[in-house]
């Protein structure tokens, strides 16, 4: 069984503001960690090797720092790693990530299975796995809550579809989104750490693409643009309560008597 | 094509200083004591606006012809379905898709795919719907996403749609970013505002960079332009008693309608938690100190025949049922009340309900961001508190007894 996982290297703290003066964008911290929901991914992964045997490979997108995501992957268990890096995939949206990394996986392949995290914290956006998956031609689940079962040609996978519990079997090669919590994701192991610590990271480019033509990765490949950032709008109108203790839980339950809500 | 250039004749140490400051992303490098951009960068284009002028420049390498926007018309709303019933966040977008349309003078659509689907199609008609195009098929019973996905793109092909709104709702969220790949289209998640410009170029409003600011985002030069908005992010307008519009049957070659995936079976789910339909709400954040604390907001909640609800970290801590979680990545609430006891206001957790008609917050930080957002800014501590309104209603309940 050959499975790949997509990672991704995402910004410790969601803390973002934008300089009211000059308008620009500022994070309180350049500190990068990996995606939490790709822990689950690779457990996952790590699992279903241990089970049928096989290889790991993990595969990110991201600036050269994001090695550092890919040698945390290596010390929980994986047994390969690449890293996609050019300005040319700079300012990638959705289409353009997901394009990318099918192009990657065309050359790092063939898998049987691909494995991804529910989301990023970043991006929040939940979709490049299943874009991936569009981009392959392969099938794919989201919201996979449980495997069931891994054959030969087919894997037997719970979804959770918010009202129900599908019990889905997918042909391989498919894709799988993973949930948060599926199994618990292993710590790192000081001992692979030394042991791998000279374990070079596969570095890929465009060049080492089969499509590379440069309208179709980066800003250029990119449908989407932001137009705009701005600060949230705010409630304007709104009653503030100070005092001691004593008061402020008068003024409440007088406020929730007065709206009926007690 | 757009490039960043580096004017290297402008660059020395204090302009260097300047561009490697301004980059929120870290993607300025001095590379064999040249400086360069890496793949970190965002091309955002601060560098360009707000550093030293001329250091760095975007330059458009070559003119990309526009598409004819007018030849895609109509606002299409999915109608997310199960067994034959019709999600309420597709009402939700059948309203919003009026207004979007009104705007540019085009017409309202629904593509409602399934089997045994008369009564749908009849119901989509009393909310707005010009026109509700129908792919009705035994294979298309349950949700499978490629039968789902041919059927969508059977449907764009033939009717050239401008914009698909879809539901955020998990099938939503697997379908949409099949089609946007394969359309190679613009596909915005979790919108939590819908504009649109005289040029039908769909204005999408959601968070971004995973922080605490909002983009506006627009998809330029593709069609259909295709967006998910979860449940409760608008509201659904009022039935209409006569319907209006008509039903067209669409035809689709069974042999399109492959599948690589088999349902083996379906459970439902434990009932109980459903914080999207809860009136009242009330919600602990990461001023709850430890787990037994909970109780104390629980037991608010229960004298109130409140819903419980919490924000990501207590959910992550694993104190609380991921169903009891309010924000992007849970549920999206629009309460007639809710009451936040010891939670920030993370702009995610905000997202998921500032719908709600009134919002009381309690919070011993003045300056958390709750505040801005919240109709009642109770400024003080939750551990002096609760306890004390607990007492305070179960006293008035006993007086009334």
């Amino acid at each position: 069984m050959k499975i790949l996982v997509c990672i991704k290297q995402v910004p410790s703290t969601t803390s973002v503001e934008i300089d009211k003066v000059t308008g620009v964008l500022k994070r309180d911290s350049a500190e990068s960690k990996m995606n939490p929901y790709d822990l689950f991914a690779l457990e996952t992964a790590f699992l279903i090797r241990e089970e049928k045997g096989g290889t790991v490979t993990v595969l990110t997108m991201g600036p050269p720092q994001a090695k550092l995501a890919l040698q945390e992957a290596i010390n929980m268990g994986a047994d390969d790693t690449c890293l996609l890096t050019d300005r040319k995939f700079a300012g990638a949206d959705v289409v353009a990530t997901s394009y990318t990394l099918a192009q990657a996986i065309k050359k790092l392949g063939p898998f049987d299975l691909l494995i991804c995290g529910k989301q990023t914290t970043d991006g929040d956006t939940a979709q490049v796995g299943a874009e991936v998956a569009e981009f392959l031609n392969w099938p794919h689940a989201t919201n996979v809550s449980h495997i069931e079962s891994v054959r030969d040609k087919y894997i037997d996978v719970s979804v959770n579809m918010e009202h129900v519990i599908q019990k889905q079997q997918i042909s391989l090669p498919c894709l799988i989104t993973v949930e948060k919590d599926i199994y618990t994701p292993r710590l790192p192991s000081y001992k692979r750490k030394l042991q791998t610590i000279n374990q070079p990271v596969q570095v890929m480019t465009l060049k080492d693409f089969i499509d590379q033509d440069e309208h179709h990765y980066g800003l250029n490949g990119s449908p989407t643009q932001v137009e705009k950032i701005f600060l949230p709008s705010h409630t304007t109108e709104k009653q503030v309560m100070t005092g001691t203790a004593l008061e402020l839980t008068d003024h409440l339950f007088e406020l929730l008597t007065a709206k009926k809500m007690i | 094509m757009k490039e960043l250039v580096i004017n290297h004749d402008m660059i020395n140490e204090t302009t260097t200083a300047k561009l490697l400051a301004i980059c929120p992303f870290g993607a300025f490098m001095m590379e064999n004591g040249k400086l360069s951009v890496n793949a970190a960068c965002k091309m955002c284009g601060l560098c360009v606006r707000k550093g030293p002028a001329g250091a760095v420049t975007l330059v458009e390498k070559s003119f990309e012809p526009g598409i004819d926007k007018s030849l895609w018309r109509g606002i299409t709303v999915f109608a997310d379905t199960t067994e034959g019933r019709i999600h309420p966040v597709t009402f939700e977008l059948l309203g919003k898709a009026r207004e979007l349309a009104n705007a540019v003078n085009h017409p309202v659509y629904s593509l409602l795919i399934g089997n045994n689907t008369q009564s749908a199609a009849q119901e989509l008609k009393h909310y707005g719907a010009d026109e509700v195009f129908v792919y009705d098929n035994p294979i298309l019973g349950t949700f499978l996403i490629e039968p789902f996905a041919a059927v969508a793109a059977d449907f764009i092909n033939k009717i050239k749609p401008c914009a698909m709104l879809v539901g955020g709702t998990n099938a939503g969220r697997s379908l949409a970013p099949r089609i946007a790949a394969r359309f190679k289209t613009g596909l915005t998640a979790d919108c939590t505002s819908l504009e649109i410009k005289p040029n039908t170029d769909l204005v999408q409003i959601r968070p971004a960079f995973g922080g605490n600011i909002m983009a506006r985002i627009i998809t330029t030069n593709n069609r259909p332009q295709l967006c998910t908005v979860r449940y409760k992010i608008f509201s659904g307008p009022a039935k209409q008693a006569e319907p209006s519009g008509k039903i067209t049957l669409m035809e689709i070659d069974s042999d399109k309608l492959q599948s690589r995936v088999k349902v083996l079976q379906t459970t439902s789910k434990e009932q109980g938690i459903d914080l999207t339909a809860a009136d009242v709400i009330v919600a602990a954040g990461r001023g709850i100190k430890n787990k037994k604390d909970l109780e104390l907001v629980k037991e608010l909640a229960n004298l109130m025949h409140a819903q419980f609800a919490s924000t990501r970290p207590l959910v992550e801590a694993g104190w609380v049922d991921p169903r009891q979680q309010i924000g992007l990545s849970g549920r999206t609430v629009s309460p007639k009340l809710i009451i936040t006891v010891g939670i920030s206001g993370s702009v995610q957790f905000v997202a998921g309900m500032k719908g709600s008609a009134t919002i009381i917050a309690i919070n011993n930080d003045k300056n958390a961001s709750i505040f801005n957002v919240a109709h009642f800014a109770i400024i003080g501590d939750l551990y002096e508190i609760v306890p004390r309104l607990i007492q305070k209603i179960r006293t008035s309940r006993e007086l009334v007894a």
